[in-house]
């Protein structure tokens, strides 16, 4: 089958900065950054989900069908949370009714 | 079951097509999971919005040395069950049941000190409806969190002890010369589960246990 093999050096380079992202995670958490946390620590999460699926789970060599497809779960998964915490976030703007 | 790579059954054209199916089916199946894990995650959302000084002091009450060892444990594994893949695709199979077992050990290790941190919350009394024992102004916040944080890392365990049922079939079946560069994708399904279910806990770990330590 004609199936792209990612070489053993490639997992291991993700694998290295998968750990150094984590170890930046952790220190972060430990820095005065107030608001900030949730947001630099989900930038970081998202980051390394996103090298994940593209090595370990082999998106980017993937046919783009595909891709999109692994796309959607995550597109829901937006709509969700954007539209659930709008709500919340906006309660009380135009006075009570 | 014979003991050869399986032929291309009569539904696909070829080994590519068949391939091709059995990713659609399983992106599919993971794109219910992040719906899944997706709704907890909501319900997490709205409630550190509401009650963000509880979730930041129950926060602190999680060890965080035991969780980074654990995130280290989860990527490892993830980097075993991708070398799997390349071994399955390389035809070394050795290398494939070792990796595999390598994975499962992981995992094991990981249960275990998930077990012991459940203990120690059960101990010191952090464990709403079993034993919960913690007093102050953010009791009822400090409880909620609590709640969500069983129910969230409860299901992420589920999911790993469901998966190293799964990996050690396929070792066994790897043993037995069930696969070949031809045909290994169940290999590929078990480590894209896999995978899946290191996402969650890169996104579990950050939100539960390092809300903010300063």
């Amino acid at each position: 089958m004609p199936h792209h093999i990612i070489s053993r050096t490639t997992y291991l380079i993700i694998y290295v900065i998968l750990l150094v992202l984590m170890v930046l995670t952790v220190a972060t958490a430990y820095m005065e950054l107030g608001a900030w946390h949730l947001i630099v620590a989900m930038l970081i999460a998202v980051v390394k989900a996103v090298l994940i699926l593209l090595y370990f789970m082999h998106l980017r060599y993937s046919g783009r069908a595909l891709i999109l497809y692994a796309f959607l779960g995550f597109a829901f998964l937006m709509v969700l949370l954007v539209l659930t915490i709008s709500d919340y976030l906006t309660r009380g703007w135009i006075g009570a009714f | 079951v014979a003991d050869f790579p399986s032929p291309v059954t009569h539904q696909y054209h070829d080994a590519e097509q068949r391939q091709q199916s059995n990713l659609l089916g399983m992106w599919t199946f993971l794109a219910t999971e992040v719906l899944f894990f997706g709704g907890l995650f909501a319900v997490y959302m709205v409630y550190r919005t509401i009650y963000p000084e509880g979730f930041a002091e129950a926060s602190r009450h999680l060890d965080v040395l035991l969780g980074t060892i654990n995130t280290v444990i989860l990527l490892t594994s993830s980097l075993t069950v991708a070398l799997a893949i390349h071994a399955a695709q390389t035809d070394r199979r050795t290398a494939l049941v070792g990796f595999l077992i390598a994975t499962i050990v992981l995992a094991l290790i990981f249960l275990g000190l998930k077990a012991y941190e459940y203990y120690h919350e059960y101990e010191v009394g952090l464990i709403p409806g079993l034993n919960f024992t913690y007093t102050g102004p953010l009791a009822r916040e400090v409880q909620l969190f609590f709640t969500i944080y069983f129910v969230m890392t409860g299901l992420h365990a589920i999911h790993m002890i469901l998966g190293v049922g799964v990996i050690a079939v396929i070792a066994v079946r790897a043993w037995r010369r069930h696969f070949s560069p031809e045909n290994y994708d169940a290999v590929e399904m078990t480590g894209l589960y896999w995978h899946f279910v290191d996402i969650v806990w890169v996104f579990l770990f950050p939100l539960l246990y390092l809300i903010e330590r300063v």
